[in-house]
């Protein structure tokens, strides 16, 4: 199996037609083709272990990608806003691999290993070059597609892979061949380094979705591209949507009349803020994706009707599924399990465990699989009774006070309740009498008062249990977030620490 | 048949990949399919001229075998001299 084949067939079906536009330049899936033929070619000349992407997107990410999987060899895209020390480890990794665009910062961070640099336009020159007498055949590898390295927020890299069995699995299983109206146009503004970003690029090929590509994501400039080439569809994570949001509160206008769905992932979804998009676009259809790097993006979804649904619905327990990440897809299986991992009945809290043919939930050197191929994510959550998944944090951030187990997710809850708070966190802080404690910081809503230490205390004591109660409080500017809208809890955790 | 295999058919255009495997025959247009094209086509039966679509996956009753028709043709699709039929997935909206 190769995705390549992916390609192949949007190119057989369509070889005239536009499958990507980036820059102002339109590609052909014909042309997109050619191009993977011709970078395959090079690649292998090269004789090099990894093919890597250290730059924003354009057409060089899918040229790479494809041209990788028909090399045979991983394609592995970095995070290029990593800091010399944390990238240069990375680079270490990977060597000797064959680069693309910041050639310079790579040959300061890791001289001496032996990579085969190229920027992007040198690339895909080449690779357009290379295209006329490239055989085109597909070679097998080790069967890795993708090798993407997870953010580390709790821990070194790890070097997640995905196999061209996974996310075929995946597209296959969830898209419809050439699915898409002949005008029908994607925006693709996540980072190449996301899995998000291979998703995206995967499933617009196969449903011959036209890519919109936008290099790096800015508000007014997606606003404008979706204006301009009339995109019909769009991904975003949740501080793209609020960035939005707040340029069009402004004044911002473009005709957003083509928008027919925005898909969302990637981070807790304020409700607040889904709420306001729902009633900002009334003719949009949203749907929230929960995935993983290592499922190969989405294994739950939340769909356009459900949507409109919960947000019309005065039912409480229909309403509250808005903040859920929907249902299992039919090609995926989902267990709530405790620690000893036992599955949980309906309505109680555990960690989400997935089994597919998408979940590779395989790093160099080992699987996370346990022997009937299920993956623990280390999300916590639990289902409802209609199926519906709600995620309440990571399994790590459990707060362990005295041999309780403490969900962050319960105490966050109540305390957003507060008509005071715009956003809260819960951490283990450490404690000489319970070993770890509860260590809470809020955000407080522009324009009201700060509520006092007491009062919150109470709202929690009243609403849980006394254990809840938090021993540490801080009243922060803003909580700390990564660039894809993922809180940074370590940091949280740090800033009890120091005090 | 190992999944991820290509096949082509004998008798028509039809090209498909194995995507769960199966030990039986598979067939294109009433005619075993080959790894290789062979050079002069085969005759194509009757009754199996209802043609492959391109996209398309086809599974048994059973569920134990699965192809994707790659390039379309002529020719329907079967295992040992039974009829494959179009898998039906529930059409998801677009999450990525």
């Amino acid at each position: 199996m190769n995705i390549s084949l992916l390609l192949q067939m949007a190119a057989d079906a369509g070889a005239e037609r536009t499958g990507l536009v980036c820059d102002g330049r339109r590609w052909t899936y014909g042309e997109l083709l050619r191009a993977a033929q011709g970078a395959a070619a090079t690649i292998s000349a090269t004789g090099r272990s990894h093919i890597a992407l250290l730059d924003e997107s354009s057409e060089a990410a899918p040229i790479a990608l494809f041209g990788a999987a028909l090399a045979g060899i991983p394609y592995v895209p970095l995070n290029y806003r990593l800091a010399d020390a944390d990238l240069a480890a990375l680079l270490e990794r990977i060597a000797p691999a064959c680069i693309i665009g910041d050639v310079e910062r790579v040959e300061r961070l890791n001289p001496e290993a032996g990579h085969d640099c190229a920027r992007r336009e040198d690339f895909v020159a080449s690779a357009e070059v290379s295209a006329a007498t490239a055989s085109g055949e597909e070679q097998e590898g080790e069967g890795i597609a993708v090798q993407i390295f997870t953010s580390g927020t709790t821990a070194a890299p790890k070097a997640a892979i995905l196999r061209h069995s996974n996310l075929l699995g995946y597209i296959l299983g969830t898209v419809e061949f050439c699915a898409a109206a002949e005008d029908d146009a994607q925006l693709v503004c996540v980072p190449p380094y996301h899995i998000a970003g291979i998703s995206a690029l995967l499933s617009s090929i196969y449903a011959m979705r036209r890519i919109v590509m936008l290099p790096a994501f800015d508000p007014d400039k997606w606003l404008e591209l979706v204006a301009a080439e009339r995109v019909t569809n769009a991904f975003v994570v949740p501080t793209m949507l609020a960035r939005i949001i707040e340029r069009i509160d402004a004044g911002a206008t473009a005709d957003l009349s083509s928008l027919q769905a925005i898909a969302y992932g990637g981070g807790r979804m304020p409700m607040e803020l889904i709420e306001r998009a729902l009633h900002l676009f009334p003719n949009t259809n949203f749907t929230n994706a929960y995935g993983l790097t290592e499922t190969s993006s989405t294994i739950a979804l939340l769909g356009p009707q459900e949507h409109r649904q919960a947000h019309s619905s005065d039912d409480p327990s229909i309403r509250a599924r808005l903040g859920s990440v929907g249902q299992p897809l039919p090609t995926v299986e989902i267990e709530i399990r405790d620690e000893d991992g036992q599955v949980l009945p309906t309505g109680q809290r555990g960690e989400v465990y997935v089994r597919g043919e998408q979940v590779s939930g395989e790093y160099r050197g080992r699987s996370a699989l346990d022997a009937d191929g299920w993956f623990p994510t280390r999300d916590a959550g639990w289902m409802d009774d209609g199926g519906y998944l709600f995620l309440t944090g990571r399994a790590d951030d459990v707060i362990v006070r005295g041999g309780e187990n403490i969900s962050p997710g319960e105490i966050e809850d109540v305390l957003m309740a507060h008509p005071s708070v715009a956003e809260a966190v819960a951490v283990g802080v450490p404690s000489t009498e319970w070993g770890e404690a509860v260590g809470i910081a809020i955000v407080v809503r522009p324009g009201h008062e700060t509520p006092g230490e007491e009062e919150l205390r109470k709202l929690i004591r009243d609403r849980l249990r006394s254990s809840r109660v938090p021993e540490q409080i801080a009243v922060l500017g803003e909580l700390p977030y990564n660039e894809m809208g993922k809180l940074l809890r370590r940091q949280v955790r740090e800033l009890f620490n120091n005090n | 048949m190992k999944p991820g295999t290509r096949l082509k058919s004998t008798v028509c255009d039809t090209e498909v990949m194995v995507i769960r495997g199966t030990d039986g025959a598979v067939e294109c247009g009433g005619a075993p399919m080959a790894e290789e094209r062979p050079a002069a086509a085969g005759v194509l039966s009757p009754d199996f001229s209802e043609g492959s679509q391109m996209g398309k996956r086809y599974v048994d009753e059973g569920g134990a075998v699965e192809l994707l028709c790659v390039k379309p043709g002529k020719g329907s699709l079967a295992v040992d001299g039974v009829a494959l039929r179009t898998k039906d997935a529930k059409a998801l909206p677009s999450s990525d």
